[in-house]
């Protein structure tokens, strides 16, 4: 007898997803206030001024790793777990590899951030996790691959779903794009062709990691939440191969105007371009499944998140198209613009994204409808509202900054000049805080209610 | 489905490895031939900021690193590395010049890739934000002192600033430690092979000077 024809198994490891959405969720807790922390050292005003293990570059760092590793991995592990499933007609692997990985997971989060307030951080830009963590992210990879895989390979349906091609891709590159990136500057390729392996990595942790699994879930999500499939076959297929054409080879617009030789540089910015009209692509498809079912922006509040998600997608790569240009990154480069930009695609997409599918999946995994759409409502408008803003003052300031320093004013000026847009990010900041608080009370609120006669599915959070 | 489920991973690893040559092993192959310096070989080329400290804090001196010689520099050097990377300070400190923003006149000479083709760039630090200054012409813009005085307490000697303060390079009694004599070695070295520096951004009359 097949696992999956075993009454005694269910297919989707419900306990499981529920932990990968707590340990997001705590890890989320932990980067907003390290952000907060280290936003108050640009107004002067550090809390904890001479504590080595809260120095405020360490505690950037947490802030970016937590981002990566703790909330959007775990988010989209959980993601995984529920999808694949799904779509498979199959349980994972097992569910005692599932815990293992869960664990060791936490395991490495932990290390990593007590080894970077330890002052073992590595000097790689998003791949800040000590070297000693290193190994056990990739044996984690290796493990997850396995168990998540299992069901795609297994499965009976006929075809693969869009999704699947993207996580597929996705368990294929992550691997890779880890090794390379912690380990070639690290031990091997020093300078500047060093640095091109470090742009690459710091590209495609974003883009052949948390893209293809971001997209794949809304691939699966959209067209469930709004009850028709997605709008056009033929550009998925279109949207998924150009992203995996040309995602992988621009690693080196990070670092522009510098010594990496100028063909590689010339070549990343055709190839940022390139895929802004593939994405393009990807957008049309989503709102023409989006057309005729609009209402569901009003009435469900995961399509909203989603949507709104994909709206900044789109902003985001259109920046990204003008940004990356030579002429526009002779301002904006160093600048807070870049932090801007940051964060628009870390938190205003795929952090959205991860939103909407904790306001659709935390009821079913805890068996209890919503405790309050209304907090949900307060939550989405208190986080777009404080992102959205952030995003657009660290632009300005951004700009400001690059004029400054380009009109060769004094470093003073450029600073002193930011310091209004500072104290407004983390006014913003404290508006995702705020937000951020109501929804956690929301979650452990719903947790603790009365179980009740419920049928899973039926109470997706209308607002 | 294992086939067509192969067929994705496949992709995924080629497409992978497609962006890796263009992006990655390109510029391995055009820089194979420039040399990389070891530790051993750029410690021989002592800067004069570095004899300067050890005439400035002679017993901190003493104490951390012994004598001036090619071994206590080197010995400096990787030790301010590694508190550059421990602290994060390449996150609010690029480390090149570039061609464009009249950045060589803010902060000198451009960068060249053969700068940064040694075993103290395993990883690179170029850097991709400033919030203070780019970092790789700082050899021998202030003296030593000031930039003990400036890990202790930055807005002491720039009141503007919102650089952290580093209280445990220092001791009890505010003397540096072995961490900030390095870490100033360190900024000290950077930068130190090139030609003198200008020093125009920070001498506004030097520039009004040239412009004559
Ligand atoms: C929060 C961002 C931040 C961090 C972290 C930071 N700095 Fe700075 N740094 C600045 C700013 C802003 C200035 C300009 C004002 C000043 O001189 O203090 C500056 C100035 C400097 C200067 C003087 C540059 C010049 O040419 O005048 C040096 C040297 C320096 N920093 C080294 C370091 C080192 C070493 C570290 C890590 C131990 C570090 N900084 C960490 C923001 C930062
Ligand atoms: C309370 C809300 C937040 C605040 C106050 C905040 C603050 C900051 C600050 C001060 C920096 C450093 C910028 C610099 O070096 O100049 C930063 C960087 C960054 N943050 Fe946040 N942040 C917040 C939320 C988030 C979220 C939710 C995410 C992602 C999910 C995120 C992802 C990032 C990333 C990726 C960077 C690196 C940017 C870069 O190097 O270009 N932040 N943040």
């Amino acid at each position: 007898m097949t696992p999956a024809t075993s009454p005694q198994r269910q297919l989707v490891n419900v306990a499981l997803v529920r932990a990968h959405l707590v340990a997001s969720a705590t890890a989320f807790a932990i980067l907003l206030l390290a952000g907060l922390a280290f936003a108050l050292q640009f107004m002067q005003y550090y809390p904890f001024p001479g504590i080595p293990a809260l120095s405020p570059g360490r505690v950037r760092m947490v802030h970016t790793n937590m981002a990566a590793y703790g909330f959007i991995a775990n988010a989209f592990i959980a993601g995984l777990l529920w999808a694949i499933p799904r779509l498979t007609k199959r349980p994972i692997l097992s569910d005692g590899l599932g815990w293992l990985i869960f664990w060791a997971w936490q395991g490495i989060l932990v290390l990593t951030f007590l080894g970077i307030l330890g002052g073992y951080a590595q000097a790689i830009e998003w791949g800040e996790t000590p070297i000693f963590v290193d190994p056990l992210v990739l044996v984690g990879l290796v493990l997850l691959v396995t168990n998540l895989a299992h069901p795609i390979f297994k499965t009976r349906e006929r075809g693969l779903y869009v999704s699947l091609w993207y996580f597929l891709a996705a368990f294929a590159w992550t691997g890779l794009v880890y090794f390379m990136g912690n380990y070639m500057p690290q031990f091997w390729v020093p300078g500047a062709p060093g640095a091109a392996i470090a742009g690459l990595f710091i590209h495609d942790l974003v883009g052949l990691f948390v893209t293809p699994i971001g997209w794949g879930l809304m691939y699966f999500f959209v067209p469930l939440l709004l009850k028709k499939p997605i709008w056009s076959h033929a550009l998925s297929l279109i949207g998924f191969w150009g992203i995996a054409f040309f995602y992988p080879m621009q690693g080196v617009h990070h670092f522009l105007w510098s010594p990496i030789p100028m063909y590689a540089q010339y070549g990343a910015v055709v190839a940022t371009i390139a895929i802004e009209v593939v994405v393009v692509t990807v957008i049309v498809n989503f709102f023409g499944t989006l057309y005729g079912r609009s209402d569901a922006m009003r009435s469900n509040l995961p399509i909203r998140w989603f949507y709104v998600g994909m709206l900044n997608y789109a902003l985001t790569c259109l920046q990204c198209a003008i940004q990356v240009t030579l002429t526009v990154q002779k301002v904006i480069h160093f600048t807070d613009w870049v932090v801007g930009h940051a964060h628009l695609v870390m938190f205003g997409v795929f952090g959205f994204w991860i939103m909407g599918m904790m306001v659709e999946l935390w009821p079913q995994v805890v068996g209890r409808p919503w405790y309050s759409t209304r907090l949900l409502t307060a939550h989405f408008w208190l986080t777009t509202i404080g992102m959205t803003s952030m995003f657009v003052i660290l632009m300005a300031g951004g700009l400001v900054q690059g004029y400054l320093w380009g009109s060769l004013a004094h470093w003073a000026d450029s600073v002193v000049y930011s310091l209004p847009f500072w104290w407004a990010r983390t006014l913003t900041g404290l508006l995702i805080i705020l937000g951020t608080g109501l929804f956690f009370y929301n979650m452990w609120a719903t947790a603790r209610q009365p179980a009740p006669a419920y049928v899973p599915g039926a109470a997706t959070a209308e607002a | 489905m294992e086939r067509l489920g192969a067929a994705f991973l496949i992709a995924g690893v080629v497409t992978f490895l497609l962006g890796f040559v263009l992006q990655g092993v390109l510029p391995m192959v055009t820089y194979r031939k420039l040399p990389v310096k070891t530790l051993a070989e750029i410690s021989q080329d002592i800067p004069e900021e570095f004899r300067q400290l050890a005439e400035d804090y002679p017993e901190e001196f003493t104490r951390a690193f012994g004598e001036v010689n090619p071994a206590s520099f080197a010995q400096a050097l990787s030790r301010g590395r590694a508190v550059y990377i421990a602290e994060g300070c390449w996150h609010c400190h690029s480390q090149y010049v570039r061609p464009v923003s009249q950045e060589d006149l803010r902060f000198g000479p451009v960068s060249n890739a053969a700068e940064y083709n040694n075993e103290l760039n395993l990883p690179p630090l170029f850097g991709t934000r400033r919030v203070g200054p780019d970092l790789i012409r700082e050899a021998g813009k202030h003296s030593n002192d000031w930039h003990i005085a400036h890990f202790f307490e930055p807005r002491d000697v720039a009141p503007y600033s919102v650089m952290p303060p580093y209280r445990w390079f220092f001791d009890d009694k505010g003397r540096p430690n072995k961490d900030a004599l390095a870490i100033t070695a360190y900024v000290q070295w950077l930068g130190s092979w090139v030609e003198q520096v200008p020093q125009t951004i920070y001498n506004v009359d030097a520039l009004a000077g040239a412009k004559q």
